[in-house]
């Protein structure tokens, strides 16, 4: 059975599965919609929880949260099923499937053997559709990539049931109720005004843009602390977690910016717009960052002088963050 | 990031399959979308986190061949996995995964445990248990 679905290719995992789901439902909205409504964007280092001995940086907001929030300011309902036995899980799929529901799941990205090999680490928070069966093979519509791919059953088993942290068991889920009329100007000002106030209210000097400030700070001194090699290792996980699959460039920030430019065109309000092109211009400043830090990496070879140079780059953009944001709650506090 | 900026650079690891989907803005500011095939940044970084666990499976494979760790070891690395992953996949516990990556220990293990070790990484018992075939360096 194949389920009549359109897919579209987007930056993110989470708000693209979301956006694809809601098409079929009859809901188009595009992908920095969603993300911009979900108040996706954040910020925070935190050194106290390593992963694999590198300190955790995220420039987002915590997985399934996007979806969530989105759900509850359109006022979507969506029915989340979670799972203990893999036979059961994969049958209840095939039901759905049946109906002609396409479902979304949350997945292992090391089992998805459709990615090139290079991503396929131990990620368990991937969001994909999957949207029909044919020959025994499952018909999946990843967001990230540009076409729809199909996946084996053992596969699909092993990525819904993946190990580790955190663990997806198997949870599915779809909107059983899209509602038929909302106000869509008070779902974008509520998501604005949550993520300027996450970015530069919340009293923690590791959160938001005093986080990116935090984070600044500390990585000044790496060489000294850690030792070279750590150092750089550190700092190419800091790129990846800013460039790579599912951040739309400069860490989320373009997809951002691309949220203030369509929302500026639908609430006319010009201020998103000017805010939209400054934040583009400090996600480029990002992006100058990554680009010398990868160079750093590259040459295997630091002194604490080119640590200093990135540190006072990521400084500026802190910096100028701040004021975009401040800015931006400024504008939305009072809608 | 203006449209025509957005880089492509021929190397990198995405093997054709995927080209990502970025955001760039047009001459007026406004958002656009293109996809890019790779950026040179992104790429070093990812290729030092897997040399990073290259490493790690080579110095596996080192120590299995000279007999101090036992062929386990080398498939947890190898993997990417850690031993509470393990521990979950084989329903046992980390310490007790931690112990069969010593030889003394993993050479008494029963059929039955070796093939939940196998599953958990997905081959035969006779592949787990294949030290010879570590020999040759198939990295």
């Amino acid at each position: 059975m194949i389920v009549n679905f359109t897919h579209k290719q987007s930056a993110h995992c989470e708000s693209g599965v979301v956006s694809n789901l809601l098409r079929f439902h009859g809901l188009e909205f595009d992908e920095p919609m969603v993300f911009g409504i979900g108040s996706g964007l954040f910020f925070s280092y935190l050194p106290f929880i390593k992963v694999n001995g590198i300190p955790v940086a995220a420039y987002r907001i915590w997985p399934g949260q996007i979806f969530k929030r989105f759900a509850d300011r359109i006022g979507i309902k969506i029915e989340t099923k979670k799972f203990s036995n893999p036979t059961k899980a994969m049958t209840a799929l095939d039901q759905m499937l049946e109906k002609g529901q396409p479902v979304g799941m949350l997945t292992s990205v090391f089992y998805l053997n459709y990615l090139p090999a290079a991503y396929r680490f131990h990620f368990n928070a991937h969001n994909l559709i999957v949207f029909g069966k044919e020959n025994g093979k499952y018909l999946v519509s990843d967001p990230v990539m540009e076409y729809t791919t199909e996946i084996s059953y053992d596969d699909l088993v092993r990525a819904r049931f993946a190990k580790g942290m955190p663990e997806p068991s198997g949870r599915m889920y779809y909107p059983v109720e899209v509602p038929k009329d909302f106000s869509l100007e008070k779902a974008l000002w509520k998501g604005i005004k949550q993520t300027s106030d996450n970015m530069t209210r919340i009293p923690v000097p590791i959160v938001g843009s005093k986080g990116m400030k935090y984070l600044s700070k500390r990585l000044r001194y790496w060489p000294e602390r850690i030792g070279d090699r750590k150092a750089i290792q550190w700092l190419g996980n800091l790129i990846r977690m800013q460039e790579e699959i599912g951040t739309g460039g400069a860490g989320f920030r373009f997809i951002y910016a691309a949220f203030l430019d369509q929302a500026s065109a639908k609430l006319e309000n010009d201020k998103l717009f000017n805010l939209s092109r400054q934040l583009t211009k400090s996600g480029d400043q990002l992006r100058d960052f990554a680009y010398y830090a990868g160079r750093v990496c590259k040459n295997r070879k630091s002194d604490t002088k080119t640590f200093a140079e990135l540190a006072d780059m990521l400084e500026a953009c802190a910096a100028e963050e701040h004021e975009i944001f401040r800015q931006l709650y400024e504008v939305s506090k009072s809608k | 990031m203006e449209k025509d900026q957005v880089p492509q650079d021929q190397v990198n690891l995405n093997e054709g399959k995927l080209a990502k989907l970025y955001y760039a803005t047009d001459d007026k500011g406004h958002y656009v979308k293109v996809n890019s095939i790779g950026w040179e940044p992104e790429t070093v970084a990812m290729q030092q986190a897997w040399d990073v666990v290259f490493d790690e499976v080579e110095e596996a494979r080192t120590k299995v061949l000279q007999g101090k760790a036992s062929p386990l070891l080398y498939h947890i690395r190898k993997n990417i996995m850690t031993h509470a992953m393990v521990a979950s996949y084989a329903s046992t516990f980390g310490f007790m995964v931690r112990l069969h990556c010593y030889p003394y220990f993993f050479n008494k293990l029963s059929r039955k445990t070796l093939e939940r070790y196998a599953y958990t990484f997905r081959i035969t018992v006779e592949e787990l248990t294949d030290i010879e075939s570590l020999r040759k360096n198939d990295r």
